[in-house]
């Protein structure tokens, strides 16, 4: 996949990528490649879902190992790659309507979706009411980021969200 | 005191034990009996023991045969001897704390040792060669596959080999060329000591065997990845000491080496270590296909365990392949398909005999050491010997260091200098080093010296490295391991982690374990659990832990009730705590309730009545009669519990509800059974829980499922009197605050007097999505534990053995 034919300048926003998820231009070019290489009909995007690239690398971003010696020089946000970044993008994934809280229904669909040949509906229901019971605090009924944070928190997420050669 | 009486008695019985020893140790034992030893009956006339040599003889009355009994006899008093020694260990438990069991063995080993040097004894000859590798090894090696974590090992496999291989090549042959380096040097005299006798010698002592590093790091919970690869590095290098051990025994025999040599070196250790692999992967799949069919018998199912990885053991010894990667491999394969297909019962023997056997081959391979380091016949060089501990400490940390460094980039969680700390300083000798020492010919000039240097490591590693270990890893502070991880959202996260990982990694087209598990799983879900499991249903591991939580909530709940109920573990799901925080006060008519008694006490006393009267010879015993019960009232309670389901009905095939230990999952499929509604005077007066009503009468947060029975209970009319039981304790836990998870809630019940809340467990023992309308309630209300209101305190609390049922009805006038 080592096309030499692109560069950085081919990249589209290149550098503010650069700036903003911490990646190397190295890393940038190889994720363009990729890109490339996925996106067969050259449309410019991937699948249905119009991922362009900029949308692909700040995605990716998250999943970078995460920095432990660098020093946070006063950022306005935090890296994409931080602990709290991956926990959020993780949230992300369950939450789709964007309202800051995972609600039984999404956490079902999530459910559904990992374990649906599986089990029965009726498990599934009993699993995701338990879940929500150990995590909800404020008794709403849903997970709120801060909750899904706690019950996380003995976990090392960095070590789960990160893929190495994205360092 | 106890305590001095306790310590007292050991010592006497120890002392006692030594003196039958040391009139039966008389002479070696020799791992067959020699002609010495005749095994005749008692009676013949030139027995020389008991008896006058006359020729007529009358009938004897008394006799005694030592001999015949001989060899049984001293296995199984050293045997007890060393367990004594365990015993009397933890009579003073501080003691463990500090100074590894390895350590007290060998002490006591040497004190038994001296004894017997001091009366001209013989030890028995446990160390050669055979004893110990087909008989004293493989419980050990077994113990240690068989409980290997399995998922931190997989994520850690290529560390763990790169160690295990690397390190352990590192360290031999660098010990070697410095010991050869030494030897030239006149002034210790060990000059005939050439080149590949050196090598052969520092392959023996690179051989780590930290068997109580790994207590410490178990006793401190290090990160699970330092543990994984002390853990994988021992028991993997296994097969490297063996392999390069043979290659330079036959090497060190041969005057020239080649290079062809060197090549063939390498090629048979890949074909030592994969045949091993190879080997202990058929065997196991052997094993798991065996115990598909082996639901006729029960009896004998742990058996087939034990057999096939000894005899993986056994054939991989036959072909010279490393039998200690097949017995371990083995262990692994089997392990994961054979927990599915035996009953519950048999997996808690196999684990508990491999546990036991473990155990008692350590316990005596320690023992021994420390006798054979007084009896056998020493050759002491200081130079050579300082030298060798010098370089051990110096080259295995060098290992580490470099070693490290080099497959720190390839991990996602690198290592730092205290883990590496760690790593380098629990590197103990141990037991296979001291039996490879007494397994060199006897052609090598020095063996002695070697004898003698590889005990004097060992000692030194096991006592100082051993007794300092865990005041240096606590004062570096190595990074800890947090083990409570066990909340269904942690699992549910996680795997939807990995997931996406899995897919993000597929996205970028790199590949790393994530992808290897994920295809692995999807092979082993199609093709692998299909062959070798009997009832092949796939369960996810959150709802295996899902299950496994509830019935862990479920024992808590009945554990803290009374001591003697042996019925509960037959009880799924209790949610006691469950109940809701602000239910409507609801009344019972007082027929339901006696109903409801009646009931409970049938169905509970009958399952109480679990021990049978006598076992067969051929058959353990039966208790399908208690599983029957079990089902019935499964599905009784069922019944009244979904009333209105919104799904069509499930009916559960089959509820094995047996008492679990802590790691298992409920090996039927979690029951889903729903029966529909049909009448409700029958089922109301029949069940009518208190708990159910409860739950019916919820607020509005609950799903729709509960929105009918509500209905209909509001139409019952109740006694004014009865305060619902649950309601209060709900309503206590209700005050308390939210968010504690449910094992903290079910601990918080305690205080609750225990009729009530038995009573109310053993109504509450279904699993299903009824549950969940009544967690909606509890769990998310529960915080710390509230004193119980002073109206329940009053009653006395008599949990004697008495079946808290049948004390029910005290509790009504108090209405």
């Amino acid at each position: 996949m080592g096309s030499s034919s692109s560069s950085m300048t081919n990249i589209p926003d290149a550098q503010q990528l650069i700036q903003e998820t911490g990646f190397s231009a190295a890393h940038i070019l190889r994720l363009y490649e990729r890109f490339e290489f996925l996106d067969k009909d050259k449309r410019g995007e991937l699948r249905q879902e119009t991922v362009d690239f900029a949308s692909f690398v700040r995605i990716l971003a998250h999943f970078r190992p995460t920095d432990t010696s660098r020093t946070r020089d006063g950022a306005q946000q935090e890296p994409a790659n931080s602990s709290t970044g991956k926990l959020k993008s993780a949230f992300q994934l369950y939450d789709q309507d964007r309202d800051g809280k995972i609600s039984r229904a999404e956490l079902l669909q999530v459910l559904r979706a990992m374990m649906g040949i599986q089990v029965t509906e009726e498990q599934l229901h009993s699993i995701a009411e338990r879940a929500i019971q150990e995590a909800d605090l404020d008794r709403d009924d849903a997970i709120s980021f801060d909750e899904f944070r706690q019950s996380l928190e003995k976990v090392n997420v960095d070590h789960k969200m990160s893929i190495r050669f994205l360092k | 005191m106890d305590l001095s009486v306790t310590r007292r008695k050991g010592c006497l019985i120890i002392i006692f034990i030594f003196l039958s020893l040391l009139y039966g140790s008389r002479g070696e034992i020799p791992p067959k009996p020699t002609s010495g030893v005749t095994i005749m009956p008692p009676i013949k006339p030139d027995n020389p023991q008991a008896y006058p040599d006359s020729s007529k003889a009358n009938l004897p009355v008394f006799t005694m045969d030592y001999p015949r009994i001989q060899i049984p006899f001293e296995i199984t008093l050293w045997m007890l001897l060393a367990s004594f020694a365990k015993i009397g260990f933890h009579v003073y438990h501080k003691i463990t704390i500090w100074v590894p069991e390895s350590c007290l063995l060998i002490s006591i080993g040497l004190i038994v040792g001296g004894i017997m040097h001091s009366v001209h004894e013989e030890p028995p000859a446990v160390l050669t060669s055979n004893v110990f590798f087909l008989y004293m090894l493989p419980p050990i090696v077994l113990d240690s596959g068989y409980f290997m974590p399995t998922r931190p090992f997989f994520e850690n496999v290529g560390t763990v080999f790169w160690f295990a291989v690397v390190g352990t090549l590192w360290n031999s042959i660098g010990i070697g060329m410095s010991l050869f380096a030494i030897c030239q040097i006149e002034a210790f005299g060990v000059q005939d000591i050439n080149l590949q006798e050196n090598l052969l010698f520092a392959t023996i002592i690179s051989a780590v065997d930290p068997v109580a590093v790994l207590s410490v790091f178990e006793d401190v919970s290090v990160n699970e990845q330092l543990y994984i690869v002390v853990f994988g590095e021992c028991l993997f290098n296994d097969a490297v000491t063996v392999v390069l051990y043979n290659m330079f025994n036959f090497v060190a025999e041969m005057p020239v080496v080649e290079p062809v040599d060197v090549f063939l070196g390498v090629a048979r250790f890949f074909v030592v270590g994969l045949g091993g692999m190879g080997f202990g992967i058929l065997f196991g799949f052997v094993a798991s296909f065996t115990t598909r069919f082996t639901s006729k018998v029960r009896e004998i199912e742990p058996l087939f365990i034990f057999m096939y990885s000894y005899l993986a053991y056994l054939v991989a010894e036959l072909f010279a392949i490393s039998s200690i990667m097949a017995i371990v491999t083995c262990a692994l394969t089997m392990k994961y398909y054979v927990e599915e297909n035996v009953s519950q019962r048999s997996c808690t023997t196999i684990r508990h005999v491999v546990k036991m056997l473990g155990s008692i081959s350590e316990t005596l391979i320690f023992f021994f050491l420390g006798v054979v380091t007084i009896t056998t016949e020493h050759e002491w060089n200081w130079g050579y010997i300082l030298f060798t501990l010098l370089f051990a400490f110096v080259w295995r940390g060098l290992g580490v260091l470099v070693l490290t460094q080099i497959i720190n980039p390839f991990r996602t969680i690198p290592f730092n200098l205290k883990d590496q700390f760690g790593l380098a300083y629990g590197g103990l000798r141990g037991a296979i080093s001291f039996a490879l020492a007494f397994t060199l010919p006897d052609n090598i000039g020095r063996k002695q010296l070697f004898v003698t240097a590889t005990i004097a490591i060992i000692l030194f590693t096991v006592f100082l490295q051993g007794i300092s270990i865990r005041p240096l890893i606590e004062f570096i502070n190595v990074r800890r391991t947090n083990r409570n991880l066990d909340t269904i959202n942690v699992e549910i996260h996680c795997r939807l982690m990995e997931h996406t990982i899995a897919g993000i990694e597929d996205l970028c087209g790199q590949w790393s374990h994530f992808y290897w598990k994920d295809k692995f799983m999807k092979f082993n879900n199609r093709i692998l659990r299909r062959i070798l499991i009997r009832d092949n249903r796939a369960e996810s591991s959150i709802v295996a832990l899902y299950k496994k939580l509830e019935l862990q909530n479920a024992m808590e709940i009945l554990d803290t009730v009374s001591g003697d109920i042996s019925a509960a573990p037959s009880i799924v799901s209790l949610y006691e705590e469950k109940k809701s925080s602000a239910k409507p006060k609801k009344k019972f008519l007082t027929s339901d309730l006696k109903n409801m008694h009646d009931i409970l006490s049938k169905n509970m006393y009958k399952i109480r009545q679990r021990t049978v009267a006598f076992t067969s010879k051929h058959a353990l015993p039966n208790d399908r009669h208690t599983k029957e019960i079990l089902i019935r009232r499964h599905t009784s309670v069922r019944r009244s519990l979904r009333p209105g389901s919104f799904q069509t009905t499930v009916v559960p095939k089959s509820h094995k509800y047996f008492s679990l230990p802590a790691g298992k999952s409920l090996d039927s499929k979690f029951p889903p059974a729903r029966l529909s509604y049909t009448d409700d005077d029958e089922t109301m007066s029949e069940l009518a829980y208190p708990s159910r009503r409860s739950r019916f009468g919820q607020p509005a947060r609950s799903s729709s499922r509960a929105m009918m029975p509500l209905r209909r209970l509001d139409t019952l009319t109740e006694a004014p009197s009865v305060d619902k039981l649950d309601e209060n304790t709900g309503r206590e836990k209700g005050r308390a605050g939210s968010g504690t998870p449910r094992t903290n809630s079910s601990s918080s019940d305690s205080r609750v007097p225990a009729p009530r809340r038995h009573f109310h467990s053993s109504v509450d023992n279904d699993s299903g999505s009824a549950d969940n309308v009544r967690n909606g309630q509890h769990e998310a209300v529960e915080e710390e534990p509230q004193p119980p209101s002073p109206a329940w305190a009053a009653e006395p609390r008599d949990n004697a053995a008495q079946n808290p049922l049948l004390r029910r009805p005290r509790w009504n006038p108090k209405m």
